[in-house]
């Protein structure tokens, strides 16, 4: 794993997720320097709908419990199957769509940007309850083009190589 | 919980002391002290593509006929209002302009939709995801000099697909996503690529092709009927073709605009009626992909095997996002920087296509994670490049064209696939696939010499449409 020291304008910051600014993320950036990212790649095995790996990756044996890292995952599957199901509304909803010559999208906000919506809330929520005070943070999958879900493992200033476990961020060094 | 804004970050209160003087701002929105205003992402779009009214339109880099197209569309259109409509209102229905008017708007909306709408373009991989499985694939244990074609495996409902490596956009191909080499970006659900409409068709926009075509082909045979009804009308009472022809010479020219285009559009509506209704896309059709050419047992993994079910799930299922953020701003600290860096990025991925090497990846993410300013981390990155392995040059050079000819092969089949398509018309497209053709190898080789031109582009248009007042278009 690369260690990398802490610069001034590769502020970690920038790896914004614009949904999820809280006090504890800025406390964790300002005192806690990034040291690996995992990616959780897309699970292709029902087609092409959305669904990510539930496969938990070594990388973050040591930092939180695995039920946790698989019921994220699998809520965020759920979200998007939410999303992309294809039933009796999406029909109704297909047809006056194309009645309208689909002008109809440039008007109201489509089913799946609502659940979108949804989704940054969770990730942010999951991030403030359950990742940061782990260390971690989740990257909304639509920041990298629904490819993967990147997991960004920070360390604990100062302690260089070694990964903490879970230790306490604290913000007041950097203050 | 506590509500955090984001300070700016006082020099002095950093342990280390900060190479660069300038102030920081947290909130991307707020206008920059500093004389360069905030960025947004389409102008460091890596593909070839333009975008006009800040970032609300996208279109392929090379427009195309679609002017063409448009123009033979309000051409017909206009003759059939002016020289067909007052006759047959007189002597038939006012119903006609009305139908002919609703066709008109419901083909022009639709043609502009396909062409404006972000085909569903893949963003490339960040380098820590393109580093990551780079790490993957050499673990393996690869020490061949020749790397064999990088492809994954996977099982899709009892079906093995295998995904591609691509590496312009440093990712394995979801399935069903390929890269158009025309405008340089990974498509998902790639159809084919248009040049009557001047885009790609692929997951986001083949409803609006769909219906656009659907439309045309209504429109067309509407126009043709109601030409030839004029004509007949005109000529009764032993008067003669050709006085009613002289009496109205705009039927004439839309008889033949009609006559020879009716078929190849009506060829292509069923073609792709049958492709919907199979979840197919053009460029499975053409490669074979689930027809057991092959002879073995392969069935199309992503059909529903009900028609009914198919067609909904194609043109129905919920509109899907774009996932390239056109009109997002760029992180204020990185678009002084990444301006240069992401520049360069698209010389060094397109320098990929020429000499591909794991190692420039790998340097480029090192450099930019110790190094301050991301673009210093790139003269660091190229000499790498330049050190890189020739020996997949022939290998990835086969690969674009392959795309582009895909794309081509389906304007040829796709209206090779009508019932009688006129020799004249498919001649006519054949030329312009050959042209086409002639253009393809100079964008792939005439990237080192002009990295600046995509991004000046954009921005003189932006800024010529930034009064414009059409409506955003997703």
């Amino acid at each position: 794993t690369h260690t990398y020291p802490l610069t001034h304008t590769r502020r970690t910051r920038y790896y914004i997720n614009p949904y999820c600014i809280t006090l504890s993320l800025c406390e964790l950036r300002h005192s806690a320097s990034l040291a690996n990212k995992v990616f959780i790649q897309r699970d292709y095995s029902e087609g092409t709908t959305c669904k990510f790996q539930t496969k938990f990756p070594s990388e973050l044996e040591s930092r939180i419990e695995r039920t946790l890292f698989e019921d994220t995952v699998k809520t965020l599957n759920n979200y998007y199957a939410e999303a992309e199901k294809i039933g009796g509304q999406s029909y109704l909803e297909g047809c006056l769509a194309c009645a309208t010559a689909y002008l109809i999208f440039l008007c109201m906000e489509t089913r799946y940007e609502k659940v979108l919506k949804k989704i940054a809330k969770y990730i942010q929520e999951q991030n403030e309850k359950i990742y940061a005070p782990r260390g971690l943070l989740i990257t909304d999958p639509i920041e990298r083009g629904m490819r993967v879900i990147e997991i960004s493992i920070y360390e604990d200033r100062g302690s260089s190589g070694s990964s903490s476990g879970s230790s306490s961020v604290s913000g007041s060094t950097a203050r | 919980m506590k509500n955090c804004e984001y300070q700016q970050i006082d020099p002095q209160a950093l342990p280390t002391p900060t190479p660069t003087p300038q102030p920081h701002h947290g909130n991307d929105t707020e206008k920059k002290k500093e004389p360069r205003r905030p960025r947004r992402k389409w102008e460091v779009f890596p593909g070839k593509n333009r975008f006009y009214c800040d970032g609300r339109i996208i279109v392929a880099r090379q427009s195309g006929v679609l002017p063409l197209t448009l123009g033979l569309i309000l051409v017909t259109s206009g003759l059939f209002f002016i020289f067909d409509c007052p006759f047959l209102v007189k002597h038939l229905t006012s119903c006609i302009p009305v139908i002919g008017g609703v066709l008109f708007v419901f083909v022009l909306i639709t043609l502009l939709q396909t062409s404006f709408t972000d085909p569903g373009i893949l963003p490339r991989a960040t380098p820590d995801e393109a580093a990551d499985i780079e790490k993957q694939i050499d673990n393996t244990g690869n020490t061949s000099y020749r790397p064999p074609p990088r492809t994954k495996e996977v099982l899709i409902n009892q079906q093995v697909v295998k995904l591609k490596y691509c590496f312009t956009c440093k990712m394995f191909r979801p399935p069903r996503t390929s890269h158009c080499s025309l405008c340089d970006n990974c498509v998902e659900r790639f159809d084919h690529h248009c040049p009557w409409v001047g885009n790609c068709v692929g997951k986001r926009n083949y409803r609006f092709f769909y219906t656009f075509i659907v439309s045309l082909s209504f429109l067309t045979a509407f126009i043709f009927g109601c030409v030839t009804t004029h004509l007949a009308l005109r000529a009764q009472g032993g008067k003669g073709l050709v006085f009613a022809l002289q009496e109205s010479p705009g039927s004439a020219v839309e008889l033949v605009i009609c006559f020879f285009s009716v078929w190849s559009i009506l060829g292509l509506s069923g073609f792709h009626t049958y492709l919907v209704a199979s979840n197919l896309t053009t460029n499975e059709d053409i490669k074979g992909s689930w027809s057991g050419k092959s002879g073995e047992d392969v069935t199309n993994p992503y059909s529903h095997k009900n028609i009914f079910i198919n067609c909904c799930s194609v043109l129905c299922a919920p509109m899907p996002p774009s996932l390239i953020d056109r009109r997002g701003f760029l992180p204020a600290d990185e678009s002084a920087q990444t301006g240069s860096a992401d520049i360069e990025l698209p010389t060094l991925a397109a320098k990929s296509e020429i000499n591909v090497c794991t190692q420039g990846t790998k340097g480029l993410l090192e450099s930019a994670a110790l190094s301050p300013l991301l673009s210093t981390s790139c003269p660091q990155g190229k000499p790498q490049n330049a050190h890189s392995c020739p020996e997949t040059s022939p290998a990835l050079n086969s690969d674009p064209t392959s795309e582009f000819s895909k794309g081509c092969r389906g304007n040829h089949t796709s209206s090779s696939h009508g019932d009688t398509s006129r020799p004249r018309h498919t001649k006519a497209r054949s030329k312009k696939c050959r042209r086409e053709a002639l253009h393809i190898p100079n964008p792939a080789f005439d990237v080192p010499v002009s990295p600046t031109s995509p991004d000046a582009a954009p921005d003189s248009k932006a800024r010529s449409h930034k009064g414009g007042s059409l409506t955003p278009l997703h």
